[in-house]
């Protein structure tokens, strides 16, 4: 229940902002695993676009359209090989009106 | 795509790749500007405070033309808990001053006049172009990048990496480590719109006026983190950030802090009515003197926040990105006019430039602040807090209790708290960080 309004927050949140979405070329992609580790877990939360969920499977999925390339999941995880983070290609993902 | 060779490529379009491209540039070099956001500060997130004075020494007579939003008058440093705030307020009418000294920006509208500078200075500005990989030679030397763009690389004498805090290229080509999750801070921010008269209103404020709040306490829920509400013109930007360490092991989401921030009693009549047009994250370098890298290398420099130049305990950053931009220009301007070779040798001036300036001498003062507040941050940032409000609604609440019994109350419940000697630890910790 808190899960569901928190979620429709975030969206909400999202949506004020400009994105240019490059479709079929997502700039971070999660590693196929079996379970996560503490950190991927964390992502669920930690990700301030809430890009990252746990599939009824337990493992961590990504959607990375509202990402706000902060980085926090690159230093998080990338270290240890379970994501690959690129920027998005040039003039493409979030574009901030004010910043 | 690009025959010609670049005196210097600068990578990125903030304020350390500004300065850094503008300086060069004004001292008539070649200079080539990657960024790849849509315009320069389309991919840039700040509070944001601007500092006058490191911006004079690039643009003397900034305040012509800048989009600046409001010099501070008044600074409020809170210490909250879930229903309170104490504080310290400072205002003063010395910052009415004809030059005035701090001003709130909003980083998208200044970048982009920073940006028209550095064209005007003669650089060349490439935007939408993703810097995909440093280009080296067989002796490991930095000669050049090459981009997302179709054509091959791009050549230059140096590579300035203004890149930003994560700093993608640098740490890829093991020019530096990447960040630690316990030396970055994940911040989030929205821009809440209100007309200009009610904010002048709501904080006493007239003409370019402004007021910035700063808060520690229970709203980082026992991380170490700052909650800040900076007031523009028309709008206020409000935010709050944490370790990124800190986030990851309470599992906590930045939304749901900022959520309650927003809720506070002592917030939420200040931002009432308002409408929220953006919602925005960054990381800010914490990690201090301890956490720069290796800041030189053949053929190349790095600055800004990707260097991790950030001074936590004043919340200053861009003020240290655009003097490191400016001084490794300075640098590069004085090799170039020797017809020095950018090695590593020669870009040692950088860094012996960079170590004479503020900006290390500032992080070596508080070298020691970011271990003291990473260890045990709940007693900083949830019962020191607690125990300040209840301290200070004992002093002001009446209701018969002899004084001498309040004072007794509210020196039990530090005791109880931290332990005396626990206190006088704390103490002697913070002052010695301090130094």
């Amino acid at each position: 229940m808190t899960i569901a309004v928190t979620k429709s927050r975030v969206e909400d949140k999202l949506f004020q902002n400009r994105y240019l979405v490059d479709p079929g070329r997502p700039h971070i992609k999660v590693r196929p695993h079996e379970r996560p580790s503490a950190n991927l877990l964390a992502l669920t939360h930690v990700c301030p676009a809430k890009c990252y969920e746990l599939n009824d499977k337990g493992q961590v999925e990504i959607t990375p359209d509202g990402c706000m390339e902060c980085g926090t999941c690159r230093i998080l995880c990338e270290t240890s090989g379970e994501i690959e983070w690129d920027y998005p290609r040039g003039g493409f993902g979030v574009l901030f009106k004010f910043g | 795509m690009i025959e010609e060779k670049f005196d210097a490529i600068v990578i990125g379009a903030g304020m350390s790749g500004n300065a850094a491209a503008y300086t060069m540039a004004s001292h008539g070099l070649k200079v080539l500007q990657l960024e790849r956001g849509e315009y320069p500060g389309s991919k840039n997130v700040q509070g944001a405070i601007m500092y006058a004075n490191m911006l004079e020494k690039i643009i003397p007579d900034f305040r012509d033309d800048a989009p600046l939003e409001r010099h501070l008058v008044e600074q409020r440093l809170w210490v909250m808990d879930e229903t309170s705030h104490t504080g310290i307020h400072y205002r003063s009418d010395d910052f009415n001053e004809a030059k005035p000294n701090r001003y709130t920006i909003i980083r998208a509208q200044f970048d982009k006049w920073f940006s028209r500078k550095v064209r005007e200075a003669g650089a060349t500005v490439l935007c939408e172009t993703t810097v995909t990989e440093l280009v080296r030679d067989a002796k490991d030397r930095v000669v050049g990048v090459r981009t997302d763009r179709a054509g091959g690389a791009i050549f230059a004498d140096v590579v300035v990496l203004a890149e930003g805090v994560s700093g993608l290229l640098g740490t890829r080509a093991g020019l530096r480590e990447m960040p630690k999750p316990q030396t970055v801070a994940l911040a989030v921010k929205e821009m809440h719109f209100l007309p200009e008269e009610v904010i002048e209103q709501r904080f006493g404020l007239k003409g370019d006026e402004g007021c910035v709040i700063e808060a520690v306490g229970t709203t980082s829920r026992g991380m170490a983190g700052l909650g800040f509400l900076y007031t523009n013109k028309e709008s206020i930007s409000l935010g709050i950030g944490c370790l990124v360490s800190d986030f990851a092991v309470m599992m906590e989401s930045p939304y749901v802090l900022l959520d309650a921030l927003k809720n506070h009693p002592s917030i939420r009549p200040l931002i009432a009515g308002s409408e929220v047009k953006e919602y925005a994250a960054h990381l800010i370098p914490e990690g201090g003197y301890k956490a720069i890298p290796q800041l030189f290398g053949d053929g190349w420099v790095v600055v800004g926040d990707a260097a991790q130049l950030n001074n936590a305990v004043h919340r200053e950053g861009s003020n240290l990105a655009m003097t490191s931009g400016r001084i490794a220009a300075e640098a590069i301007v004085k090799l170039k006019s020797r017809n020095g070779p950018m090695t590593k040798r020669n870009l040692a001036l950088y860094k012996a430039m960079l170590d004479k300036s503020f900006v290390v001498k500032d992080l070596r003062k508080y070298k020691d602040m970011p271990a003291l507040l990473h260890t045990n941050s709940c007693n900083f940032f949830t019962t020191y807090p607690r125990l300040m409000s209840q301290a200070a609604q004992n002093f002001m609440r009446v209701d018969g209790t002899p004084k001498i019994e309040k004072e007794k109350a509210t020196t039990a419940a530090f005791i109880k708290a931290r332990s005396r000697w626990g206190l006088v630890s704390d103490a002697v910790r913070l002052a010695f960080a301090w130094r």
